[in-house]
């Protein structure tokens, strides 16, 4: 089988669990677009830059904006050029492909061995967006309107989306790829991340560390749950004060590096007094 | 046998449409899952399952349906560290078959207690005892399709533990209303006009064209502003007290209106029970933490579409009397329904949105103040058909 070539098995700077290695393999596989969700800080972007290179191939992004336009990734038709070309007769007018520049997506169709294209925040362009992209990433080829051509992809690339479930996804869409919900590391997990990036940490700071932030975590009530990179931040501080061990369960020092809504620190520091709150709302 | 998963899950209420099941048939002639229920179950879910919130309901049903194929928890010691042992690689079998070793599970589970009672020594390699890399029916690591994996693989979960660990319960959402529907609802709350402020983006064709042939054929080329949503929406939200039971689909409206970004402009404010000189900034109703009301009635201007959205259950003095205000120390002047005539007046176009089911309007508790702001404000129930006519109400020229 050549297919076996083709097997995702991470990269050394990237480590990826079982669950999500199958996901890949079985989106490479199925030639299907793999839908990545989960919360910001678990390592989405990063996964498409190690499948690139674990696999040895070329990545392209296409990164999506709250203006993005299906449109621009397939091509974008410069009219003003070609009327201003033919208004001092510069070059060929006649030649309309030279004015049809391609996408992200139209250059990933095209490319002469197989990409990674990685579609980068989808959740943040418009609500219609997916459902604009549907026939591309399906058939992986488009109609170029003004040049009467259809662009066919040679070697379907390896198609990776991740959104932050800032908006919902249109069920049409969401049909039609592999989805994958990362988790957030459990507290084990969590050490050898922090490990990876401070070596030297005391163990015994780092336990209270740990404890603090999963309790502050597992308060429903806040918002804006402090993710990886605010926990190494927080380490950091505390390891730069050098702030005595005792205090980091009882008094949350530095809190505002973990939580950035005033409303959140003022929940959370009453939960911790009293066990609970009755703020509910929003 | 194996299409009866299929409908198995959409009886549990998942929506698994033909064309996935198909993809996940391909995935399986494809080889992608070795036969192991673990990787079984990842391949369903990544295939099958399409948002973090359905994983719950995914893993229920999946431990129901496969909950019979458990690894035996009573295996004598000596066979466990045989197996967790010294595994034997070999090259990937391609040879999936699936769709039949459930059948025959009893039978496996049977032979596997006298396999247990007969086996003497470490096996490895084999097709008869239990043990690893070998194709023999029970043990790990082996190549059986069709077999009993006993421990092994570093692992000591198989899919059903897995799977019934539920730990995906916490995204769970039971409520059918998500915020997509909501949005998708708010979105044809918009009046477009290119007469706004902002940059000339778009080629204006035929004006190029007029242009250019006024210069004698001289290229001028034209820009446009591109047309903008106009609306401005104003909502009033009833929190606290009685509107707690409704406070999840409340913040599933706040958050659908606040993530639309297609308004104009936006402003929000939360009352308690009903209107009176103040307006709360906050949900959470604290004393202080307000504007006057008076200030939104004369800075904002009439354009501004009105959303109330509020049971408008409460003590009729609430509404109809001076010092109603149901907050002890605050005494209001003006009962509290001048104070929503006062809105009616300003703002032409109004709705109120009420999260009691419409059929219980006329005899609920609070029925007299509904019925008396329903003679005020047009109302609609807070969902999304509700919404949708309200919203249509909100558009009308008239």
């Amino acid at each position: 089988m050549t297919k076996k070539m083709n097997l995702f098995r991470g990269s050394s700077d990237y480590v990826v669990s079982d669950e999500l290695m199958h996901a890949v393999n079985v989106a490479i596989a199925l030639q299907k677009p793999l839908l990545i969700k989960g919360e910001p800080g678990t390592g989405k972007t990063m996964l498409a830059e190690s499948i690139s290179q674990a696999l040895n191939k070329r990545l392209i992004i296409w990164n999506i904006k709250s203006t993005t336009k299906a449109q621009e990734g397939l091509y974008v038709y410069d009219t003003v050029q070609r009327l201003y070309d033919s208004q001092f007769g510069e070059g060929n007018v006649a030649d309309i492909k030279k004015y049809i520049k391609l996408g992200r997506l139209g250059e990933a169709f095209t490319a002469d061995e197989q990409a990674v294209l990685l579609i980068d925040e989808i959740d943040k362009a418009d609500l219609e967006f997916p459902n604009d992209l549907l026939w591309e990433l399906d058939k992986m080829e488009f109609y170029i309107n003004e040049t009467k051509e259809t662009v066919k992809t040679i070697h379907r690339p390896i198609v990776i989306i991740t959104s932050n479930a800032e908006k919902e996804l249109p069920d049409a869409f969401l049909r039609r790829c592999i989805f994958h919900y990362i988790e957030f590391p459990d507290q084990e997990k969590m050490e050898e991340i922090v490990k990876v990036h401070y070596g030297d940490v005391d163990n015994k700071l780092l336990k209270q560390a740990m404890e603090a932030f999963y309790g502050i975590r597992g308060m429903k009530e806040i918002q804006k749950k402090p993710s990886t990179s605010e926990l190494l931040d927080w380490l950091q501080a505390l390891m730069l004060s050098g702030i005595s061990i005792d205090k980091i369960k009882k008094e949350i020092p530095y809190v505002g590096v973990l939580l950035k809504k005033n409303q959140d620190i003022d929940t959370m520091y009453e939960i911790k007094e009293k066990g609970y709150t009755l703020k509910r709302w929003i | 046998m194996f299409i009866s998963f299929f409908y198995y899950l959409r009886a549990r209420g998942l929506k698994v449409s033909l064309d996935e099941w198909l993809s996940l048939i391909e995935a399986l002639d494809k080889g992608l899952c070795k036969a192991s229920l673990l990787e079984f179950y990842h391949l369903c879910r990544s295939i099958l399952v399409k948002s973090e919130t359905e994983y719950d309901k995914f893993d229920l049903a999946f431990a129901e349906f496969f909950k019979n194929i458990k690894t035996p928890e009573d295996i004598p010691d000596e066979i466990w560290e045989w197996l967790n042992s010294d595994i034997r690689t070999r090259d990937i079998n391609d040879k999936v078959m699936f769709d039949s070793f459930v059948l025959e599970l009893e039978e496996l589970q049977k032979r596997l207690q006298e396999r247990i009672a007969e086996q003497k020594e470490r096996h490895d390699g084999g097709n008869y005892w239990i043990g690893t890399g070998g194709t023999s029916t029970m043990g790990n690591s082996g190549f059986n399709e069709r077999g009993i994996r006993v421990g092994g693989d570093g692992r000591h979960k198989n899919a059903v533990q897995v799977a019934g660990e539920r730990n995906f319960k916490d995204f769970r959402q039971d409520n059918i209303l998500n915020i997509r529907q909501f949005q998708m609802a708010l979105r044809k709350l918009r009046q477009f006009s290119s007469r706004l402020d902002g940059a000339k983006t778009e080629l204006d064709i035929d004006a190029t064209i007029d242009e250019t042939c006024e210069h004698a054929g001289n290229l001028h080329i034209v820009w446009e502003k591109p047309r903008k949503n106009t609306v401005k929406l104003l909502l009033l939200f009833d929190s606290d007290g009685s509107m707690m039971p409704y406070s999840t689909l409340c913040n599933q409206l706040f958050q659908a209106v606040s993530k639309s970004n297609h308004f104009k402009d936006l402003k929000v404010y939360y009352f308690h029970n009903c209107i009176y000189e103040h307006l709360y900034t906050s949900p959470y109703c604290i004393r202080g933490e307000w504007i006057d009301t008076e200030w939104v009635l004369s800075n904002l201007s009439s354009e501004y579409k009105v959303i109330f959205i509020g049971d408008a259950a409460m003590a009729p003095s609430e509404l109809m009397s001076r010092g109603g205000n149901c907050y002890v120390g605050l005494y209001n002047e003006m009962p509290g329904i001048e104070w929503l005539m006062r809105f009616k007046k300003k703002y032409p176009k109004h709705i109120w949105l009420n999260p009691i089911p419409e059929s219980e309007w006329e005899y609920t508790y609070g029925y007299i103040t509904i019925e008396k702001i329903k003679e005020i404000f047009p109302m609609f129930e807070l969902t999304i058909d509700g919404l949708e006519a309200g919203i249509k109400k909100l558009l009308v020229s008239r």
